[in-house]
């Protein structure tokens, strides 16, 4: 939105590209600090271990082997089980699916019920929300541990679930009440005239609206589901862990040589699916972000 | 009854989730807040006790690293994650032609998992075969970088990998706000011939203070909960050399059986947020209603 | 004949706030109702009020001669057109008009039908396919006449429907909105705060401030008898000039003193109204002060005032003279000769006064 403004130089046209050519190279550069981890992560996870530790850190892969794709995904250990990353990563779909469609659901119908329809006290809960999403979960996680065996799903996929959906509708609720907040009362008014209820006038008229923020509340609770290890290493056991977790155990299993070729495929594959998302609706995942931290 | 029915469903349907939050939230807090008053250790005890764990916890050497940590790492964070962030936003407003393709680029580690971030900079930053090998690779045999095994060092490693994840997400947030000054303000001052630094300076960035806020916020949040990066990057080691907060919590919580420190410890992080949120949410919150 | 709609002792308050205090109001049948006043005064939660999308605290709501206090909003065959139209964003033209037949359980060919000829009557049916959002400001205007008309209801509700169309649009809808009143022959409660949509539409006008009636009457009433101090200077543009005066008995009539800087006071002579305190304020219309010679009349009386200001406004001219430390405004002919810092003799209607208590404000003719 601001030009560069002519450097005072003899030519103001040459210091003006000699500024943009500095611009982009700056530009440049940090795009390869940010790009590297991921270059070196691809390149060593085609390696082989010899050649890992023959070579340079960002060399290209001379003979690009796949092996440890396949020893990360089926048969890498962490600790004494040898199954690679596979249950694991179906693990974390297995619970990251639910989850996401849950809390999803329920952030709508509150973030409705908060912005449109208010009550008195509504607004009191929806700080009391607020507030909420704030807290470090440490300060809950005793209790939940409790919690979760006094229901008899502790280091199970539902309590799993349980706990992402309960610890997410704060942030959903948030999104959707925020979305729905700019969208005028009198809509609501004219239909109640029309003659519909509270689900008509959610199901015809605000969820045909939502998509937008759909898209933003399911990439959102997607990527922190997906990505959540403090849960996940706290509530699961052997067999129910989810990919987070099984990766860092991978990684940082005590036993045999280390496999850092296998490390970067298992990093890689547990990445894949958020940043799969995000390459194809970052627009959303940036929204997302954005509207996770300038609340109100 | 209908009728009645009618008129109650939006409490109806929000109280399941009012219910939740009272319990799991606040509810929860409050029982941490009680299991921190007693002698709590395997198992919790509900006898009040005073403020035995506090005292225990300010202490323990542990504590005292993890609270220091806390502070560098949080510090050091905050101010190159915000400072790399406007400057990249900077930049980036030029008028850049790829700037759709560079702000992509900038912001994906956000997408990936602390623990993927911790895993691939741990191998970067790896003594034997990471960047200090690259580089002695290249002839300088006395060049060492072995922050992630060197105690008084391995912090600042978490900051390397940390500043690489989120200074992409600060960036994204401070060109949102570039874009928001309005465009009137900017062509008057071009008219008025005030140089495109002084434009910056003395309209853009303090017009952007909201924004600073918000980032501090989001980034001081990110910085106290911080735990899958430090156990993914350093373990919390070497020694206890980068604990922090949260894996302390942790390690008293499922490795110690120290109940009653993990709960103490837990409101003292909660305290620490709440004294930076509250304040903050607070205000938001009014300014909404004014 | 019964009132088609009737409403008793209605009081709405928010917790300790008082909105609507002891509202006493009804329409006839075929009436075109209005409720203005300045924003804030209650008339859009009177209007919600009486379509149930907001509940009362006291007093009763009667339409079509049924109690419809606690009914809800749909059972109250009443029909509403917003201010920001409240179209559906998502629904095309022809789904927003019929989605309240739908919700009724309306079958197919009479919701066709039905939005076949509300269409023809507002000229919208080449817009039936269209999304709101590519609908002009005046269209999305129609579309939301039309959601109303095809409901067919016993009451029509219109809140400040005009406000956000440019002038000109303003201005031919509003012609639109009274020829509708007129053919369909509907009862109409409408809601503006623009005085002069007030008395163009309205069969009768409600006036309202701080959530109390200021008046009841017809748009002449309303003009010609306001019955305080608020209703004088809001009804009217501009506004009737409000000018503090003494009064004494005298043999003739009532004798009334207006004091100007620099000058004598302007003494008027009214042999009609008696009685009066001898504080008041003198109300008259702009148009009620005409130059001298062009308004004739048993209660004219003639006073030489020094102008201050002049502005031709076309088909008028109002010139701008000083009593008694206030502006006041007197409506010529546009062919006027008046000059700013010239004096002119202005006729002074007297069979149009009306007077108010200082204190009070309410009027005392």
């Amino acid at each position: 939105m601001v030009d560069a403004t002519p450097a005072p130089l003899v030519n103001p046209r040459a210091g003006q590209v000699a500024l943009r050519w500095l611009l982009f190279a700056i530009l440049a550069l940090f795009a390869l600090f940010y790009l590297m981890p991921l270059f070196v992560m691809i390149t060593t996870s085609l390696k082989s271990l010899d050649e890992i530790r023959s070579g340079s850190l960002v060399a290209l892969p001379v003979q690009v082997t796949f092996e440890a794709w396949r020893t990360a995904w089926s048969s890498a250990c962490s600790g004494i089980q040898c199954e690679g990353l596979r249950p694991y990563f179906w693990n974390s779909v297995a619970l990251t699916v639910p989850a996401v469609a849950v809390s999803t659901l329920i952030g709508a119908v509150n973030g409705y019920v908060i912005a449109q329809w208010k009550f008195r006290g509504a607004n009191l809960i929806f700080s009391l929300m607020l507030f909420g999403c704030f807290i470090p979960f440490q300060v809950v996680l005793l209790p939940m541990a409790r919690t979760l065996g006094f229901m008899g799903v502790a280091g199970t996929i539902p309590g799993l679930i349980f706990v992402h959906v309960i610890y997410g509708i704060g942030f959903t609720t948030l999104f959707f009440r925020n979305y729905y907040v700019t969208i005028p009362v009198e809509l609501v008014k004219a239909a109640k005239v029309d003659g519909a209820g509270f689900f008509r006038i959610f199901w015809s008229i605000f969820m045909p609206l939502s998509l937008p923020i759909m898209m933003v509340t399911v990439i959102w609770q997607f990527t922190q589901i997906w990505n959540d290890f403090l849960f996940g290493v706290s509530f699961s056991q052997a067999g129910t862990q989810p990919v987070t977790v099984a990766l860092n155990n991978i990684v940082n299993s005590t036993t045999g040589v280390k496999e850092y070729n296998v490390n970067m495929a298992a990093a890689i594959i547990a990445a894949f699916p958020t940043l799969f998302v995000y390459a194809v609706a970052g627009k959303y995942f940036i929204r997302g972000l954005t509207a996770g931290s300038v609340k109100g | 009854m209908a009728a009645w029915l009618e008129r109650n469903v939006p409490r109806i349907l929000l109280a399941p989730s009012f219910l939740a939050v009272l319990v799991f939230v606040y509810g929860f807090i409050a029982w941490t807040a009680w299991v921190s008053m007693t002698r709590s250790r395997l198992l919790p005890k509900y006898e009040i006790e005073g403020f035995i764990q506090y005292e225990r916890l300010f202490a323990a050497p542990r504590w005292d690293t993890a609270m220091n940590n806390l502070f560098i790492f949080g510090a050091l964070f905050i101010v190159v994650s915000m400072l790399l962030g406007l400057l990249l936003a900077i930049l980036l407003d030029q008028k850049i032609r790829t700037e759709g393709a560079l702000r992509t680029i900038y912001l994906y580690p956000m997408a990936l998992s602390m623990i993927v971030t911790g895993t691939a900079w741990k191998w970067i930053m790896n003594p034997g075969l990471g960047i200090e090998a690259m580089v002695r690779g290249w002839g300088f045999d006395e060049f060492a970088f072995d922050w992630v095994i060197d105690p008084d060092m391995a912090i600042y490693a978490i900051v390397v990998a940390a500043v690489w994840q989120a200074s992409g997400f600060v960036m994204a947030l401070f060109l949102a706000g570039l874009r928001s000054v309005d465009e009137e303000i900017i062509r008057a001052a071009r008219v008025d011939g005030i140089p495109t630094w002084s434009i910056y300076s003395a309209i853009i960035i303090p017009s952007m203070a909201p924004i600073f806020l918000s980032a501090f916020i989001v980034l001081a949040h990110l910085a106290i909960k911080s735990f899958d990066l430090v156990i993914a990057l350093t373990g919390g080691g070497p020694g206890y050399a980068t604990d922090l907060p949260a894996t302390y919590m942790y390690a008293m919580a499922f490795s110690r059986g120290d109940i009653g420190q993990a709960a103490s410890s837990a409101m003292v992080m909660m305290t620490v947020v709440f004294a930076i949120v509250v304040p903050y949410l607070y205000s938001e919150l009014r300014a909404k209603r004014g | 004949m019964e009132a088609m709609l009737e409403i008793r002792n209605l009081d709405k308050s928010y917790g300790a706030t008082e909105i609507l205090k002891d509202i006493n109001v009804s329409a006839e049948p075929g009436g075109f109702l209005v409720l203005v006043g300045p924003s804030g005064c209650g008339k859009s939660t009177l209007l919600n009020c009486i379509a149930g999308l907001e509940s009362i605290s006291g007093g009763s709501i009667h339409i079509g001669g049924r109690d419809m206090t606690h009914v809800s909003p749909k059972d109250r065959n009443i029909a509403m057109v917003f201010q920001s139209y409240a179209l559906y964003p998502t629904m095309s033209v022809a789904r927003n008009i019929t989605f309240g037949m739908k919700v009724r359980g309306v079958d197919r060919a009479t919701r066709a039908s039905k939005l076949q000829d509300v269409a023809r009557q507002l000229q919208i049916e080449q817009l039936l396919d269209r999304r709101p959002s590519q609908l002009s400001g005046g269209q999305r205007q129609r579309v939301a006449m039309g959601r109303a008309l095809v409901r067919d209801p016993q009451l029509f509700l219109f809140d400040e429907p005009l406000s956000n169309l440019d002038a000109k649009l303003r201005v031919e809808m509003r012609l639109e909105i009274k020829k509708l009143h007129h053919d369909l022959g509907a009862t109409m409660v409408y809601v503006t705060h623009d005085q002069i949509e007030a008395m163009t539409l309205a069969t009768k006008i409600v006036v309202l401030k701080d959530g109390v009636v200021q008046q009841i009457g017809s748009p002449a009433e309303i003009y010609r008898r306001p019955a305080n101090l608020f209703v004088a200077d809001f009804m009217g543009s501009p506004a009737m000039n409000l000018i503090p005066a003494r009064t004494s008995r005298e043999s003739g009539g009532t004798r009334i003193e207006i004091e100007r800087t620099g000058g004598a006071p302007v003494v008027l002579i009214d042999t009609r109204n008696g009685d009066l305190p001898e504080e008041v304020i003198l109300g008259l219309r702009p148009e009620d002060i005409a130059e001298a010679g062009f308004r004739a009349g048993e209660e004219v009386q003639e006073v030489k005032c020094l102008i201050d200001m002049v502005e031709p406004a076309g088909a008028d001219t109002f010139v701008v003279s000083r009593l008694a430390g206030r502006q006041v405004t007197a409506r010529l002919h546009s062919e006027t000769t008046a000059q700013p810092g010239s004096t002119l003799d202005l006729a002074f209607d007297l069979g149009k006064v009306s007077y108010f208590a200082q204190d009070t404000g309410e009027r005392l003719n």
